[in-house]
């Protein structure tokens, strides 16, 4: 075998650490074999390797042999009234198989409807009803892959008249009846936010952070006209912005060091810029680490 | 009994009309123009499928302009929603769609060129085989040949055009627009494959594109050769076959009960 300078890192796949991680794009995958960047591990996107074969493949197997993996799911349309489409669980369940990631993450949102698919996020009321709903749709996808899976907090633009629980009571009920952990992504809480008018750290407070077991971060972008009120758009096309590094210190106090995520899918820079944003995720987890060392349990 | 249902519905439906009205039911603490807010999702459906789409057609887009090409799409999304959640599969109708999109029509060769470009991808995508080499075929005696059954690597597609689109395609491989393209060139059969990680295109002679098509139906080497000849008289099965074998886009062979 040949030998490398982070051996640590070799450990043909396994479980997530509490580190920085970085979203796989295809554009990085020969740079990252032959430079084999120090980073905790890679986050890939489930539909994107879901052809049969070909370059995709070979450069996630050749990922998934020197780095943790964690397998990010935009699919399912879990929020739907439907239950998940049983063909596309069946493929999620393949590659989840195949290259056996410590975590695997989904949305509370749906994206389908009538057997057409929109590929967004879209949002859903919170009522006893949908959480009945999005309980029984996380329940077949947990016994489908026989494993925990995460659920993301959306971003979102506007709300629903008939929604008479928060999204954190919401979570809170979700992960209580399923089992399921959380991935609290602190871009969207920022998003969300602003859009809606809510106190962002009241929202983490909410948060049911026993539950969290990886933070995404990203980029928005702020489409705030003069005249109209604020409005940002989750489109992960910039580098993360200050107030979201913000909520991730106070994320982090409440939650102990998981594993964080720098999310980016637009305007993809050079690795390096984006091993920067993750070099400054692992000083603020590494300085939770020392000063909580009690909330390790993410850590393996 | 709740709304929820007749909500989500309205939703999409709203969603995938551009310029109709939000659907009832919906609030925001601070944003009295709703529409806005619900044209956030609605533009980022469009855009994501229109980038989908422009990603998938590269040449095709470049061919007939940002401009063009985002109008063109809006309506083919419209018209072909996903059928699925995975987005390597959504734009297969495209090439029908802009054979039958009459601003279109004064690129007569753009069908064409998706048709191409669909394959391609479909190429890139598809699941792995190895190909066969010569030397493989060297143990079948010519009186075999008739019955024999060639199947072709699940990544092998052939097509047949009566315009020069590995031309077209190749002038487009560079970051910026070419000079001139000469559609005055001869089209023909092409053969697109992988028989590794890259996909590779080579021309196919004369009834190539039939003979492969015939091959895919599962007709053994004999039957498939006057299929091909019927299309083109001009079809020569050595030529053809040494072309199939060179592109790398056999992977078995097998020999049948009767040709």
């Amino acid at each position: 075998m040949a030998p490398t300078s982070h051996p640590r890192l070799c450990n043909q796949g396994g479980p997530v650490p509490a580190s920085a991680g970085i979203g796989l794009k295809a554009m990085h995958c020969d740079e990252i074999l032959s430079s084999r960047p120090r980073i905790g591990w890679f986050e890939f996107h489930a539909e994107n390797y879901m052809g049969a074969g070909g370059l995709p493949h070979r450069q996630l197997t050749a990922i998934a042999a020197h780095y943790p993996l964690s397998m990010h799911g935009v699919g399912l349309s879990l929020g739907g009234e439907a239950p998940p489409d049983k063909a596309h669980l069946q493929r999620l369940r393949a590659l989840a198989e195949r290259y056996r990631p410590g975590l695997v993450s989904e949305h509370l949102a749906w994206c389908g409807r009538g057997g057409h698919y929109f590929n967004d996020l879209l949002p859903t009321p919170y009522t006893p009803r949908t959480l009945e709903r999005l309980c029984a749709h996380v329940d077949l996808v947990q016994t489908a892959l026989g494993r925990q899976i995460l659920i993301e907090n959306p971003a979102v633009y506007l709300r629903f008249e008939e929604s008479c629980l928060t999204e954190t009571e919401f979570l809170e009920k979700l992960t209580r009846a399923t089992g399921c952990g959380l991935l609290l992504d602190v871009n969207n809480v920022h998003v969300s936010a602003v859009n809606l008018g809510f106190e962002p750290l009241a929202y983490l407070e909410a948060f049911p952070v026993h539950a969290v077991a990886e933070i995404h971060l990203a980029g928005h972008l702020d489409e705030s006209s003069a005249a109209g009120a604020p409005l940002l758009i989750d489109d992960h096309g910039s580098p993360v912005a200050e107030p979201v590094w913000q909520l991730f210190a106070a994320a982090l106090r409440l939650c102990g060091p998981v594993p964080a995520l720098i999310e980016r899918d637009n305007n993809i820079p050079p690795l390096a810029e984006l091993m920067r944003e993750a070099a400054r995720a692992d000083q603020m987890l590494a300085a939770e680490a020392r000063t909580a060392p009690g909330a390790l349990r993410a850590a393996s | 009994m709740s709304p929820a249902p007749d909500m989500l519905d309205r939703f999409a439906v709203a969603l995938m009309r551009p310029g109709a009205a939000p659907p009832q039911g919906l609030c925001a603490a601070k944003a009295p123009d709703m529409a806005a807010r619900f044209n956030v999702y609605r533009n980022n459906v469009f855009a994501g499928l229109i980038e989908a789409l422009a990603s998938a057609y590269p040449v095709t887009a470049r061919l007939v302009g940002e401009e063009f090409f985002t109008i063109m799409a809006r309506e083919f999304i419209i018209a072909h929603p996903p059928a699925s959640p995975v987005l390597l599969e959504f734009g297969a109708e495209l090439p029908e769609f802009l054979a039958s999109f009459p601003p279109a029509a004064a690129l007569p060769y753009l069908p064409d060129m998706a048709r191409f470009e669909a394959a391609w991808l479909g190429a890139f995508h598809a699941a792995d085989a190895a190909p066969l080499a010569a030397a493989d075929f060297a143990a079948i005696a010519p009186e075999q040949m008739a019955a024999l059954r060639l199947d072709l690597a699940p990544a092998a597609r052939a097509l047949s055009s009566p315009w020069p689109l590995l031309h077209i395609w190749q002038a487009h491989q560079g970051e910026t627009e070419p000079e001139f393209i000469d559609i005055e060139r001869p089209g023909g059969d092409l053969l697109i494959t992988r028989p590794a990680y890259e996909v590779l295109i080579s021309p196919l002679p004369p009834g190539g594109a039939d003979f492969a098509a015939a091959l895919v139906r599962g007709e053994a080497l004999g039957r498939a050769a006057e299929a091909a000849r019927c299309a083109d008289a001009r079809f020569d099965l050595t030529a053809a076959l040494a072309a199939l074998i060179r592109g790398g886009a056999c992977s078995h062979l097998s020999l049948t009960a009767k040709p």
